[in-house]
């Protein structure tokens, strides 16, 4: 008897912690939006989004870094999709076990783990450097695509393991190549859970900074690129560059553009879960 | 749904219908031999009594395997469990018409004790009652299996009769006339046999269709 | 003596270091059911999945001895192991269909053989559903997701599309293991029917499913064949102890 009732008490202390834990992080969450909100919702205008940066707080807009960040998303997307998905793939379907199969795996994995500061410095001397690509909007989708590519990869192998091997079975019995097997059952059984891991790698991407700045992206660009090898900068450096500012203006420019990149991510993410919803409504196992 | 189980029973049906057939014939073969004291028909009937054994050893096996095989439930079941104890009694029936033509072998060359009359009555209700049992199996009719079963006091009181007259009005009186008396005593018997296997089938075939216990339960048929 | 499909000699077969069948030589002839009994882990999946080398799929597996289809050992090297798995169809022990419509879980299997006529793939579809018993409870909706079928639709579907690339052997891995008793009877039925044209094997822990619809049993145990024979004289009079005591539940 006695013990019950301490185990009930336990029971109610625990999920008491938990609500807890959940309501601290959820306030500080909401505090740090109405924070931003507070002070940036006043500049957010149309102006704001086709204005360049400039020396007066009330003309600076974020034309520049939206585009820059457009930019850089697609090239590292051109680049991430296909090398991750395809070493993904690759890795899930085809590969062998064996040792090899094995290290690769466990790189892959830490690699994911990475600091991204790390990845700045690698594209800093392979392609700023040693490829002569300069600062440019190429260089930076390139060091993002590197960033991303781990997450990619594992995320995909993810996906592919979560089709049931009886689908697979059932391929092959019917006297189906690996390859139909894979291009025609696995593929598109994985398709959803594919895209929502490369949608929220992407969505990674989008708020990086550190790698940015580390090759050398600029802070202040007041046109806009013109094609790879042009110089770009992106959203959060832009936030990052108004916020180093004195000028109580600039505080405001920095919280509009946390909203809009705020916005951005949260578009991004809800749509992850929005094609992991309708591809689970579709396929069950 | 279709069944495979049902062409199995239907084949089942037909070996048993096939040996029915084979039994009546037995049953008629035998009273021909009585009837004329044909020793020639006599001895065939019994050489043939051959196939009708097998055949009841061919069914059994083969309801053995339906009940192995199938797992048969319920009126499946009860058909096949039905169709091995008729096979019995048919063969029995068919045993008995063998012994009565060993009798006409006993009686042949011996003038008859006296003209038969309760004897062919007796016949008669005898190959009646087999033949309706064996109709009341293959139509999976209760009715007509209870009219077999309500005659069977019927083939006692022959019997009963035959036997009566035979003890008081020949054997009391003549001991001598003993040899040519006990082979029709045993016929009359041999023929209420048959009666009484055929009432077994007729109520086999009661359960199997109705799921009906009447067998020692005469008053169930009212 | 009909021709036998398989001939099989001194068979073995390895998960990694662990054996699972230690030398089985038995005959598979045609035009009949053949069930594969035994209990659990005594070899009779293993074997059935390496008929059709399905079980390559799974790491570390090794067949070794005389597996011959037809008089071809399908474990050599120059066997073409897509073609061999189109000439022996297989069902599975869960319902497996694709996760796409009734229809293209039979078109897919065709045109992966090549077949692009669309008139062509309706008529087999057409045709393979009537053959598994399904084409009258699907006709009207052939773009329904197969996963919306149930368990015994799913499975009758799994076999239409087996038919569907006309094999030359079936192989059932325990069929209606996952099935409800009128699923179960009505796929049996449709093996009955199937046997006219088709040689089948059959594993099953059911007994009595084998001794339904089979017409040869053979009795697994640890690996090894311990009797094999008509299923009427396995289930009625087994020559071997071990097999009655298995056949009448007094294993162990």
């Amino acid at each position: 008897m006695n013990r019950k009732s301490r185990n009930k008490r336990l029971d109610k202390g625990f999920s008491i912690l938990g609500i807890a834990s959940i309501a601290f992080g959820l306030i500080v969450l909401l505090v740090l939006i109405i924070d931003v909100f507070l002070d940036g919702s006043a500049r957010l205008s149309w102006s704001f989004f086709t204005s360049f940066p400039s020396r007066k707080p009330e003309l600076a807009g974020i034309l520049s870094a939206w585009v820059g960040t457009v930019w850089i998303m697609a090239i590292t997307a051109l680049i991430a999709l296909p090398l991750g998905i395809g070493a993904g793939i690759y890795l899930e379907e085809y590969a062998g076990k064996n040792r090899l199969t094995d290290f690769i795996e466990i790189n892959i994995a830490n690699l994911a783990g990475v600091p991204s500061v790390i990845y700045g410095l690698l594209g800093l001397g392979l392609f700023v450097r040693y490829f002569n690509l300069d600062r440019s909007i190429l260089a930076g989708g390139l060091t993002l695509a590197l960033l991303i590519l781990p997450v990619i990869i594992l995320s995909t192998r993810e996906a592919l393991r979560a089709v049931p091997f009886s689908i697979r079975e059932a391929s092959y019995a019917s006297g189906a190549t690996r390859w139909q097997t894979v291009r025609y059952q696995v593929i598109p059984a994985a398709f959803g859970s594919i895209m929502t891991g490369v949608i929220l790698a992407m969505s990674r991407a989008v708020g990086e900074t550190a790698p940015l700045i580390t090759i050398g992206a600029l802070t202040y660009i007041a046109f806009l690129p013109q094609g790879l090898s042009d110089p770009f900068t992106v959203l959060p450096i832009q936030i990052f560059n108004w916020v180093s500012r004195p000028q109580k203006g600039f505080f405001a420019n920095a919280a509009a553009g946390i909203i809009v990149l705020l916005g951005l991510t949260l578009i991004m993410n809800a749509a992850a879960i929005l094609l992991r919803h309708h591809y689970q409504k579709k396929i069950r196992w | 749904m279709k069944r495979h189980l049902d062409q199995e029973l239907a084949g089942l049906k037909e070996e048993l219908l096939k040996m029915g057939i084979l039994v009546e014939n037995a049953i008629f073969e035998s009273i021909k031999a009585l009837k004329g004291l044909d020793k020639e028909i006599a001895v065939k009937a019994i050489n043939d009594d051959r196939i009708i054994d097998d055949m009841e050893n061919k069914i059994d096996e083969k309801c053995i395997d339906l009940l192995a095989l199938q797992q048969p439930m319920a009126v499946d079941l009860r058909f096949i469990t039905m169709s091995m104890k008729i096979s019995t009694d048919l063969e029995r029936i068919a045993d008995l018409a063998i012994d009565i033509a060993r009798r006409v072998l006993e009686l042949t060359g011996k003038p008859l004790l006296k003209p038969l009359i309760d004897i062919p009555k007796l016949t008669d209700l005898a190959k009646q009652m087999t033949k309706d049992a064996i109709n009341a199996f293959v139509n999976q009719d209760p009715d007509l299996a209870g009219k077999v079963i309500l005659l069977d006091r019927e083939a006692d009181r022959l019997r009963d009769i035959i036997q009566k007259e035979l003890m008081e009005d020949f054997i009391a009186k003549d001991p001598s006339a003993t040899p040519r008396a006990v082979p029709l005593l045993l016929i009359a018997r041999h023929l209420e046999r048959i009666c009484d296997h055929a009432t077994n089938i007729a109520e086999d075939v009661i359960y199997m269709v109705k799921a009906d216990v009447v067998k020692h339960h005469p008053e169930k048929l009212k | 003596m009909q021709n036998p499909t398989f001939e099989i000699k001194a068979m073995r077969a390895s998960y990694g270091a662990k054996e699972v069948l230690k030398g089985i030589d038995i005959n598979i002839l045609s035009n009949s059911v053949t069930a594969i009994i035994g209990p659990s882990g005594c070899g009779k999946s293993t074997f059935i999945r390496s008929l059709n080398r399905i079980n390559d799929l799974i790491p570390n597996f090794h067949a070794s001895g005389d597996i011959l289809y037809r008089g071809e050992d399908i474990y050599s090297g120059d066997v073409d192991v897509v073609d061999l798995r189109r000439r022996i169809g297989m069902v599975f022990q869960k319902p497996n269909p694709f996760p796409k419509s009734i229809y293209d879980n039979i078109a897919y299997v065709l045109r992966v053989h090549g077949f692009d006529m669309r008139e062509m793939i309706d008529e087999i579809v057409e045709k393979s559903l009537r053959k598994a018993a399904l084409w009258d409870e699907v006709k009207d909706n052939l773009k329904q997701n197969a996963l919306t079928l149930s368990g015994g639709q799913q499975q009758r579907l799994c076999i239409a599309r087996t038919l569907a690339i006309e094999p030359e052997v079936l192989l059932f891995d325990e069929p209606c293991s996952a099935l409800d008793p009128i699923s179960t009877a009505k796929v049996e039925e449709l093996i009955h029917q199937l046997k006219q044209n088709y040689t089948i094997v059959i594993v099953t822990h059911n007994m009595q499913q084998a001794a339904r619809v089979s017409d040869h049993s053979a009795f697994f145990l640890m690996g090894e064949l311990i009797e094999f024979g008509k299923t009427q004289d396995i289930f009625t009079k087994p020559v071997d102890a071990r097999t009655e005591a298995y056949i009448t539940g007094r294993f162990g």
